[in-house]
């Protein structure tokens, strides 16, 4: 397999280095890669310990962006917590809010109308992709290509155009109740979205001749960052990273919840490498399915309410209630604890990016610094995320 | 002595080639950033870059020197500080080493130095001095990484450059630029003098090469890991502010300026149109007009080079410091080398 030669000259070439560096004696520097830096894209510190230019040991600091948003939602009411989970994963806004207004209408015992489901399933799709297609461009400039990410920001805008259309909101939507949603799809916007599914299948096709058949691309990714499959599942690894590793778990298709997922016809991609192309690749590929299931939903929106009957006033009955959705970044799941009151006694906020950058020691050991920026825009974090 | 300046004093022919070499290296340099940085890449990126600051932007790089001259000079604590000062305005003496011997017509040229090429690629190392003390006296972490990476990069593709200008040297039997370019356009292809004889088409090789080298030691993408803004943050140039950063940056693409200009007097026939369109034979022949159309031509096929020079650039991913150094020592070279032997034996035969 052309993956494990590359990686295996790989190896030998840094133990040779290793080797060299011993005899010369070489001294190590600290070299502290972010708060502030380019390649973390928001306030990740990698704390780095260089030979050369080859990490010995790197270690991630995070916290500098914490917003104690699980204690911020003690004090907050059922619906207005919605507005916080928002600006957890802030790319991918309208994801975050599903899960835990799921667990609260778990909670609850409603369920939400049939056509509620299904715009929440579109809506949350359309986050994906808005949140994907960027990190196809980001890719780009983090391995030194600008054109790409101008390109990802021009398609980007025509899903959050429609985000806005139908929520309000481009970045923050807060448009998720519990029991369904504020409002019905405005009148024109289902042949707008199909048109913009199109747009944005072409705008994969676009990244993959420009960045994934480069073989300069290839060149830097192939290889790099090897996750193997059982240290994945350690790591707690989700959603692409994990499916890079060969892992086939998609919480879409492996959980029964009140969405629509399983009214479309789509695919789990999985890759066997394990590698930073993997990743990227799996992300390419979820990017179109999400398009698919986007354009199959579309056509069978049934009529109906958007919204359940419940009270003015929301009280959720005391229990436990926990679910998880695959986010654009992973696992994402809340564990909430109600006691009867207006808001949670306590909520658990499982973001994804939190568990896969802390595979970062493992994987960052031995990689040369330009290595890392490649591993880091492949793992795909958002600060927002790991910082809750 | 040129016949166009036999009249005029010593002092004001300094004070001539002075302005002249100012203009020969400022003015390419503008226009490379507005024409190629400010609008190409913004088309490339379907945007439409600057358009406030005169008719379509076309002012945008005069607003911008505005700007950095205005910024103060940030000299970080612990630097080096007479260093940390001296390296930008070495690195754009190189540029304007290097300008002095590019002939722009027939008698339009600042020195005819037999050595001419030589003496080209010999100064244009120059500059590799000045980024490896801009990153040695920023003190700065990210500055030093940068500054190794541009050392070890522009040293490993000097030697393809030399090894690709070898080819033209050997055919056209002269270090001398002018006398290059004479070869080219006074030159026949099988008997056909058309387009003369662009070393272009019977040195493609070396061409290729030379375009590689010189976009590494342009340090522009896929080879600008001394600046890799996504891992050093700005490499060498890091700590710069100000005019100094100006200095740089004006460097950069006057470089890129006059490299092409250079590879455009190897390849392309430099300022020059085949002699044959006009019946000239010989380089006393060519009339007087051409010391004025030779610098457009010139600069037309300097712009055709920088295109191909930027297009890669706003399109390639970056390549690893490994990688490009694998790729300097075990593709170019070899391959340079080859072309010199291949260059050799065909000169014998015919």
């Amino acid at each position: 397999m052309l993956g494990d030669r590359q990686q295996l000259s790989y190896i030998a070439a840094q133990a040779a280095d290793a080797r060299l560096n011993l005899e010369l004696e070489t001294e190590g520097m600290t070299l502290n890669i972010g708060p502030q830096h380019p390649a973390t894209h928001g306030t990740l510190r990698i704390i780095a310990r260089l030979d050369g230019e080859q990490v010995v040991w790197a270690e991630p600091a995070c916290g500098y962006m914490h917003r104690g948003y699980e204690k911020l939602a003690e004090v907050r009411t059922f619906p207005q917590v919605t507005t916080l989970v928002n600006r957890i994963d802030w790319l991918g806004s309208f994801a975050n809010e599903v899960p835990f207004i799921l667990a609260a209408e778990k909670l609850m015992g409603v369920e939400a109308p049939t056509r509620a489901q299904y715009i929440r399933t579109i809506l949350f799709e359309l986050s994906r992709i808005a949140n994907v297609s960027l990190f196809l461009g980001d890719l780009g400039v983090q391995l030194g290509a600008i054109t790409p990410v101008f390109l990802a920001f021009r398609d980007r805008e025509y899903v959050l155009n429609l985000i806005e259309s139908a929520t309000g909101g481009r970045f923050h939507p807060n448009f998720d109740r519990i029991g369904g949603l504020k409002d019905d799809l405005p009148a024109g916007w289902i042949d707008e979205t199909r048109a913009v599914m199109k747009k944005l299948r072409g705008f994969c096709d676009q990244i993959e001749d420009l960045l994934f058949g480069n073989e300069i691309f290839q060149s830097r990714t192939r290889g790099i960052g090897v996750i193997p499959r059982d240290v994945a599942l350690q790591y707690g690894l989700s959603g692409a990273n994990l499916r890079a590793s060969g892992v086939d778990w998609d919480l879409r298709r492996d959980q029964s919840l009140p969405m629509m997922w399983n009214k479309a016809d789509w695919k789990v991609w999985t890759h066997p490498d394990g590698d930073s192309f993997a990743r990227c690749w799996i992300r390419l590929q979820e990017t179109r399915e999400s398009t698919k299931i986007v354009d199959q939903l579309l056509g069978s929106i049934p009529a109906g309410p958007v919204m359940a009957k419940v009270p003015k006033i929301i009280k959720v009955p005391e229990g436990e209630a926990w679910v998880s959705t695959e986010n654009p970044l992973g696992e994402m799941g809340y564990y909430v604890v109600s006691r009867g009151d207006l808001g949670p006694f306590r909520v658990k906020i499982r973001s994804a990016s939190f568990n896969n950058i802390s595979i970062t020691p493992w994987l960052l050991r031995g990689v040369y610094v330009p290595d890392i920026v490649t591993i880091l825009a492949s793992l795909y974090f958002i600060l927002g995320d790991i910082d809750r | 002595m040129s016949p166009l300046l036999a009249e005029i004093p010593y002092w004001g022919e300094s004070l001539f080639r002075v302005l002249g070499g100012l203009v020969a290296v400022l003015l390419p340099a503008g226009t490379i950033v507005y024409v190629f940085l400010f609008k190409m890449m913004s088309f490339m990126q379907s945007r439409l870059g600057p358009m406030e600051a005169g008719p379509y932007g076309s002012m945008q790089l005069f607003a911008e020197v505005g700007k950095w001259l205005q910024k103060e000079d940030i000299v970080p604590e612990r630097a080096d500080a007479r260093i940390f000062k001296m390296a930008p305005i070495i690195v754009l003496l190189s540029t304007f080493l290097l300008v002095v011997v590019v002939p722009f017509g027939p008698d339009a040229l600042f020195t005819d130095l037999e050595t001419g090429i030589f003496y080209a690629l010999a100064v244009s190392s120059v500059s590799v001095l000045g980024i490896l003390i801009a990153g040695w006296s920023s003190a700065n972490k990210y500055s030093l990484l940068g500054g190794l990476r541009a050392a070890g990069q522009l040293i490993a593709y000097e030697l393809p450059m030399v090894l690709a200008v070898m080819g033209v040297v050997i055919q056209a039997g002269t270090m001398n630029l002018q006398k290059i370019v004479v070869a080219q356009n006074s030159g026949s292809m099988f008997g056909i003098d058309a387009v003369g004889h662009p070393y272009l088409i019977s040195q493609f090789v070396g061409f290729v090469i030379f375009m590689i080298a010189i976009q590494a030691e342009l340090t522009q993408a896929p080879f600008d890991m001394p600046i890799a803004e996504s891992e050093l943050v700005s490499g060498y140039m890091t700590e710069y502010s100000g005019f100094r950063f100006l200095i740089f940056f004006i460097g950069e693409f006057a470089t890129a300026g006059v490299f092409a200009m250079i590879a455009s007097v190897l390849f392309l026939g430099g300022w020059g149109v085949p002699f044959s369109w006009f019946g000239w034979t010989s380089i006393d022949e060519v009339d007087n007009w051409m010391n004025f159309a030779g610098p457009l031509i010139m600069f037309t096929k300097m712009m055709l080079i920088v295109f191909i020079i930027m297009w890669i650039r706003f399109s390639y991913p970056r390549l690893r410091e490994d990688q490009l150094q694998r790729f300097a020592w075990k593709g170019l070279i070899p391959v340079a080398l080859a072309n010199i032997m291949v260059t050799s034996i065909l000169k014998v035969v015919f």
